[in-house]
Formats: C-alpha cells, structure tokens, sequence
C-alpha cells in the first residue's frame, strides 16, 4: 500500500474530468495526466474575468476541463512548444472560485492556493495539482499537440489547448480539504 | 598626454552585444556545474524517498535541456546583467548599455527563449524581445571588462523580502527574517533554494549585495569566519523547515546561503533576502587586453 499512488507508482489521469475522477483523488497522489488541457495564466485570466463581468462567454466551455498555469517558452524549429513548466498558482487565485463555479474541474500549477480556493474546491468538487517547478524542459516531452485557442495578441500568455501524455504531477488539494504541501511539511519539519 | 590615451583599450559594441546574446542562451539552456553539483549532493542527503525522486526528475530536466537545447524552465527571466567595467576601456561603435540591451534582444530571439518583461508595471504590454535588462556597472581599476548574465525567474524573486531592522534587533532577528522568508516562499519560490542575504548597506546597497551574492559559486566558502559560520548556522536553519523539494516534504530545502556585507549607518540594520530557485542561472565573460587572451565562459 505504501508505493499506491507514489511518484514512482502514479496512477494515470484522463482529462478531462469527471465528477468521479475527482472524488477518487487525495492529496499527496501522484498522476499521470493525459489527454486535454487548457493554459492560461495572469492575463488570461485577467480578460476571462473581465469577459464574465461583461456577460460574454468564455473561449472554451469550462465544464469538466484543467487549466495550466504555464507560459511556454516560444517553439524552437522542428518542435510544437518549448519549455512548459508550472508557473506559481497562487497568483490565480482571486480569479479561481469564479472558474470553479462555471465548471472548471482541475487547475495544475505550483505552490499553495488560499484558503476561499481550497475551500471553493470542497464546494464545487474540484482538484489542484502542483507540477514540478522548474522542470520546463521535461514537462515538454509530455505535450504532444499545442493549438491557440483565444488572446493570441497575449503571446505566451495566450489560451492554448494542449493534448498531454501522462503529464506527472501531484494531487495538492482534494475535494475533501486535503492540503498536501501542508501534510507533507509538518512530517518532515524539525523545530527551528 | 599621449602615453595615457595609448593605455586606453577598445571594445567593439557588437562584439559585445555577440557575447551577452550567448551568454544568455547558454545560461537559459545549461545550468552551471556548481549547481547541477550541489542538486546531485542533496538527492544523496535527502532523507525523503519523493524529495529524492523530485531532485532526480530536476536533474534529468537540465540534462534534457542541455542535450536538446531548450531552456531548462519556462520562465527564461528577466536579464539581470552585472557589469566591471576597467577605467581603460572604451566602448566604441556604441554605448555600452545600448550594446548590452542589443545582446538581450538578439540572446533572446535567437535561442527562442521567453520574452518576459512588460514596458509597464501598470498596462503590463510585454515589449516581445525581454528588453530591457537590468544592468548593475561597478568601474573597476584596469583594462579588462567583465560582464554577468543572470537570468532572474519570477518565482522566487515574488518571494523576496527586504526589512529595514533596528541595530536592536540584532543578529537571531536577522536569522528569524530569512527563515521566515524561505517559509512563506514555500513551494511557490522552487527550491531547493539558493539565498542570497545583504546585511546593512542603505536600503537598495542592501537589495543589491543580496542579488550578488547569488552569483558566488555554491561551494565556495566566505573569506570572513564569522559570515562563513552564519551561512552554515543558516542553512541549517532553512533545512529544518520540512518545506523540501518543490515542497513535497524533506530536508533539502535550501541547497545554498551566501551572506554579503556592507558598512551602514549607526541607526540602521537593513536585511535583504533574495530567493533564487534551483535554476540558479549565470554565467560570465570577461575581455583582457592583449586581445586574442580572453578568458573561456565561466563561473
């Protein structure tokens, strides 16, 4: 039971995801993600919000999908994208509950989200993942389709629907409230 | 009179705009052999089984982005570019921070890395090219210049802190404010870490002596005892947070603490902390005269 659900025993992911999938998931899980992703980061997100605000629909239905904080380092020749780590989440964060409420169901990014996130997860069963920070150029040999999608004047920053292939990354929070970062210190933390 | 002109050395402003765009792609795509170094050594320390798995999957990234010539992250950062200019040297066909800015621009384009500045911190339009860079000149005596290229990814320069502290405070202040720093970055700022700490100074000396301090190599140790035995005492310190690798829980949450000085005033004790993730990205060139003797790309 031990190597259940461990880095080096992921269990694998399809995205989108069901209701289903996220209440099978708890933190400190390990997955393989394949299948569809969105990217969006500050600017995306910025204009989604502002395009809510407005009443106007969004570039992609929500419903079911994962989002990933990444800004893609531009294609070299002979390649679809560069580097493509996890870029910090939490600077998502106040745009988060809004996305949760329209059907967003996973979010893949690095570093902790605030507590109205972790508590939206619960309300709205949803999951975050935290990638490996960092690991820009392993990350792209897990991405093996890459097509703009909206805000392509955003450059990097740009929505984008990439197609994974077991994409490894870590459940941070469940649906149950779960905070695997948090867990994960105080086991490990020593008196200072 | 014309003894002293002929001591004057030239540098071509293309010249040096050719070298800062390879430095930039080199340090964006092959992290320094003193850091891949210390992220083998604490995968030995580490005493978490996913901590360790973390540091090997760190590993294979840069050996990817070394074979395949990618950047190792994503996020290629914003150009921070010390210069030591010798008081001999004459930049010429140009101005040096135009040249400079040139490198960054081309380093930028041509190696495909990110482009990650806006002209604004308030419109936030990215001005495409990572221009401008930030540049730091010291003169220096002599006839040679050197330049440093340190690429600064965001993620662990958001967590950065600076506290101008009381003389009172004193030094388990000082040590408090780092841990405390390197615990609230968390996960967010990618460790394991490397912490460039600046105590005293004025408040942006301070800033500075901290970002510097992250160019030292990771092995080396300070020339002063007692600085040298605070890095240690330190480290140490940020080791026991638990935070580990990416934050999944271990002892290898800081692989390095470089601590840097300066003399301040009797009513001050600034702190800077400068967080740099593991991708601790820089490299330098340096031009001595006769030309045709510069020194290889190193540190």
């Amino acid at each position: 039971m031990r190597d259940c659900c461990s880095i080096d025993r992921p269990i694998s992911l399809a995205a989108p995801l069901t209701d289903a999938d996220v209440l099978a998931l708890r933190a400190g899980q390990w997955v393989l993600i394949s299948g569809i992703v969105y990217t969006a980061r500050d600017a995306a997100h910025q204009r989604m919000a502002e395009s809510l605000a407005r009443g106007e629909d969004l570039p992609f239905d929500l419903k079911g999908q994962i989002i990933y904080y990444v800004g893609p380092t531009p294609a070299p020749p002979g390649r679809i994208i560069g580097a493509a780590g996890p870029t910090t989440a939490g600077r998502m964060d106040r745009y988060t509950p809004l996305l949760l409420a329209r059907g967003l169901k996973g979010m893949i990014g690095k570093g902790p989200r605030s507590a109205e996130v972790r508590e939206a997860l619960q309300q709205h069963r949803a999951v975050y993942f935290g990638g490996i920070g960092g690991a820009g150029a392993l990350y792209a040999q897990h991405i093996r389709k890459v097509e703009l999608i909206a805000y392509e004047n955003l450059g990097t920053e740009a929505i984008r629907r990439l197609q994974l292939q077991d994409f490894p990354a870590m459940v941070v929070n469940d649906c149950y409230g779960g905070d695997a970062y948090a867990k994960a210190q105080a086991r490990w933390r020593k008196d200072l | 009179m014309r003894e002293r002109h002929a001591r004057v050395k030239q540098i071509a402003a293309a010249d040096i705009s050719a070298r800062v765009a390879e430095l930039c792609i080199q340090v964006c795509t092959l992290l320094p052999p003193d850091v891949i170094a210390a992220l083998q050594a604490a995968r030995e320390q580490e005493a978490s089984p996913v901590g360790r798995e973390v540091l090997s999957r760190l590993l294979e990234n840069a050996a990817l982005a070394a074979q395949q010539q990618i950047p190792m992250c994503q996020d290629t950062g914003l150009a921070v570019v010390f210069v030591a200019l010798g008081e001999n040297v004459r930049v010429t066909g140009g101005h040096l921070g135009a040249a400079i800015a040139e490198g960054v621009r081309e380093g930028y384009q041509k190696g495909y890395l990110r482009g990650s500045v806006v002209r604004s911190p308030l419109d936030r339009r990215n001005t495409g090219d990572n221009t401008p860079p930030v540049i730091h000149t010291k003169l220096i005596p002599g006839d040679s210049l050197k330049i440093t290229v340190a690429a600064k990814g965001a993620g662990s320069e958001n967590m950065s802190r600076l506290r101008m502290m009381a003389p009172a405070d004193g030094v388990e202040a000082v040590k408090r404010f780092v841990v405390e720093t390197a615990e609230a970055a968390g996960p967010s700022a990618c460790p394991p870490l490397v912490i460039g700490v600046g105590l005293g100074g004025s408040f942006e000396q301070c800033a500075l002596i901290a970002k510097r301090a992250l160019l030292r190599p990771l092995d080396d140790q300070h020339p002063d005892p007692d600085t040298a035995a605070l890095e240690r005492e330190l480290l140490e310190l940020v080791n026991r947070t638990g935070i580990g690798p990416m934050g999944v829980g271990g002892r290898m949450t800081a692989l390095a603490i470089k601590v840097e000085t300066a003399p301040c005033h009797i009513a001050s004790l600034p702190v800077a902390v400068n967080l740099q993730c593991h991708a601790a990205r820089h490299a330098s060139y340096t031009w001595r005269f006769p030309v045709g003797q510069e020194l290889a790309p190193a540190t």
